[in-house]
């Protein structure tokens, strides 16, 4: 295996709309703040991988456009995920292992402020039995949370806990939607609140990889990628135990989470009582720093929260704040697809 | 931002789907009111039934009938309830395991309010009027008094006249908006004029504008008028009607060409009139057609000029 390190990071602030701007418009900064980071120029990168819907902003082909942002001229080598951007870091890093290439860059985006994103991602449910019901992405949520709070996991007031440690931990973070107090609110569908669903919103993210020495040079202190996997389960929700995540579980033990200790965790978990559920499945006790970003609880930027994870792991390691972080993304309803990530500082372990 | 435009855009698509013979048994057997699982390998009884294990993905055939009657092992209260769900008053989302079935079915519980509604509480299915072979066939659930019933009994999956595929409409709406560079575009299009954006890094003019310069990935942001006079760099003669409204005043033949407007980096597209279809060339120049109140040009007709040699514009092919 290659040792493969997060470079560079960056990200939009995220807003709840950005009418003025185009998804190119939006995604175009962030190329060019790591970019700028590294020194590298986009003729310089190996391979591109972006991860995105267009169902979210109602926009054919928007990738195609959002690629335009890249200078993709003369063509590079270039690929796409119809998901969050943590799967196109995925697949950019099995390119690199191919020894395809040594550097990529990866990015994704999110509008999700032109159309009714709790009814757009009923659209990746299964269209013969599910869809036709229409069951939100609250509403499936809330399923899950009550069936926590059934098998006496957690209640609303250790869910709404999470949500105001989320927030405070948010106002460090200059690019998080919401942070700072926020009231519980009203049932958006019981047993969740709007203080324990996600803000909607709009914004753009994109890490650079790269390998070996290659990645020394780019980066004082690079986030080594020790282990990286990602698991799916079922998509019928009445097979699942859904208190459970084994799939979060297996992708950890592949990632060699439970080697030695993390000392942070960022949790792709845009409801609180998701969180409930990962603690579990990853072992995380009180020793370890969870979401000090604020997490999805903050900003949400649908198909960029789990590179974001990544993203804001590695910047820790990068600031030296943190020697062995875990990050976590999500995709799917009621966590069905989990992706886990261990990173690592240099000095962390000889 | 004022000049920001935005429009409302629906999304509309009815998806034609075919069913596998589990899907189809299933389906078929709503409209006849009669729920079937399937029976996987190890003697589990899954409902909804589906064509391949989820566990060890053998294929799955041996069909049995459960009961619609059964037992609420998930739920969330709706307070709100949007469009397209199956009740248009507050309801409950249900995980339901049936009578008989080893896995549960999502669906909606109709009850009077969150109090009523339990894990364990025992529900049965309240079927729909009319049936086409749905799950919305089963209009929901509602609660009812009854013991649970653990048998499920072999079924063939045999019906007359079996539903082989479904059309599920899916409608999406959304407000649309364009971006800064595309609104100018669009704003300058009302005034009948043409303005592009110039990348600073590599000069070119790129008409319409999206705002980034694909060849150097960086914001195009000096506007540039263009126009409104171009060459016809390259055409096509359009033989058969397009099936859209916005055509059917158009007699074919008729020529649809690439144009090159005067400073612009780029070509765009649009039909040439005002000369016979058989007298289109490349090199002819043009200028655009605009019409009363339309956004942009209707169409691009000759101006009378000489033609343009190739060599000025066959960097623009």
């Amino acid at each position: 295996m290659r040792d493969v390190a997060i470079v560079a990071f960056a990200q939009t602030d995220h807003r709840r709309r950005t009418d003025e701007l185009s998804e190119v418009e939006m995604v175009m900064p962030v190329l060019h703040q790591v970019l700028d980071a590294t020194g590298l120029r986009a003729r310089d990168i190996g391979f591109t991988c972006s991860g995105s819907s267009d169902y979210l902003a109602g926009r054919a082909f928007s990738f195609t456009m959002a690629l335009d942002g890249v200078g993709a001229h003369p063509p590079i080598s270039e690929s796409h995920v119809e998901m969050d951007g943590a799967w196109a870091l995925y697949e950019a890093w099995v390119k690199i292992q191919t020894g395809e290439a040594d550097t990529a860059l990866v990015y994704s985006y999110g509008k999700s402020s032109p159309g009714e994103v709790r009814d757009v991602l009923t659209r990746q449910l299964d269209p013969y039995y599910v869809g036709p019901l229409w069951p939100d992405s609250v509403a499936l949520a809330a399923l899950q949370a009550q069936a926590l709070i059934d098998a006496g996991d957690t209640d609303e007031a250790a869910l709404a806990a999470i949500a105001t440690r989320s927030r405070a931990a948010a106002a460090d973070n200059p690019h998080a939607q919401i942070a700072g107090p926020v009231p519980a609110g009203e049932y958006v569908v019981q047993p969740l609140r709007t203080g324990d669903c996600p803000p909607i919103g709009d914004g753009a993210a994109a890490v650079i990889l790269a390998a070996g020495d290659t990645a020394r040079a780019l980066c004082p202190r690079p986030a080594w990628i020790r282990g990286i996997d990602h698991r799916i389960e079922p998509h019928s929700l009445g097979v699942r135990r859904l208190t459970e995540s084994p799939s979060t579980r297996l992708a950890a033990e592949h990632a060699g989470v439970f080697e030695r200790p993390v000392d942070t965790a960022e949790l792709h978990a845009p409801f609180t009582s998701q969180e409930v559920v990962l603690r579990k499945a990853l072992g995380l006790d009180g020793s370890v720093t969870v979401n000090p970003s604020g997490g999805a609880l903050a900003a949400n930027p649908v198909m960029a929260a789990g590179l974001i994870r990544l993203g804001e792991a590695a910047a820790r390691i990068h600031r030296g704040e943190s020697d062995r972080a875990l990050a976590h993304a999500t995709s799917g309803p009621c966590l069905q697809q989990n992706l886990v990530a261990v990173l690592e500082g240099e000095s962390a372990h000889a | 931002m004022p000049d920001v435009l935005s429009a409302p855009l629906v999304v509309e698509f009815p998806f034609t789907r075919s069913l596998g013979p589990v899907q189809s048994a299933f389906l078929t057997g709503l409209r006849e009111r009669t729920v079937l699982g399937v029976r996987t390998g190890d003697g589990k009884v899954l409902v909804p039934p589906v064509e391949y294990d989820p566990v060890t993905a053998e294929e799955l055939r041996e069909l049995t009938e459960v009961a619609t009657t059964g037992t609420v092992t998930a739920w969330a209260w709706n307070p709100a309830p949007r469009r397209d769900q199956p009740l248009a008053t507050p309801f409950g989302w249900v995980l339901v395991k049936l009578d008989g079935a080893d896995t549960a079915l999502l669906h909606v519980l109709d009850a009077p309010g969150p109090e009523a509604v339990n894990t364990g509480m025992r529900v049965r299915i309240r079927w729909a009027p009319q049936r086409t072979g749905a799950i919305t066939d089963i209009a929901c659930f509602e609660p009812y008094d009854g013991e649970a019933t653990a048998e499920s009994t072999p079924h063939s999956g045999e019906f007359a006249d079996p539903i082989t595929g479904i059309v599920t409409p899916a409608r999406l709406d959304y407000t649309y908006t364009p971006g800064r560079a595309q609104s100018a575009y669009l704003n300058a299009l009302a005034e009948q004029r043409i303005v592009g954006e110039r990348c600073l890094s590599c000069r070119k003019v790129y008409v319409p504008p999206r705002g980034a310069c694909p060849t150097c990935g960086v914001a195009t942001a000096e506007q540039v008028e263009v126009g409104p006079r171009g060459t016809v760099t390259t055409y096509c003669i359009v033989n058969i009607k397009a099936k859209n409204a916005m055509n059917d005043a158009i007699e074919v033949p008729y020529v649809y060409a690439h144009i090159a407007l005067d400073g612009a980096g780029l070509a765009l597209h649009g039909r040439i009139g005002g000369i016979p279809y058989d007298q289109v060339r490349m090199g002819l120049r043009v200028e655009p057609v605009w019409t009363e109140g339309g956004r942009h040009p209707d169409h691009y007709r000759p101006t009378g000029e000489p033609d343009a040699a190739y060599d000025a514009y066959k960097e623009l092919l």
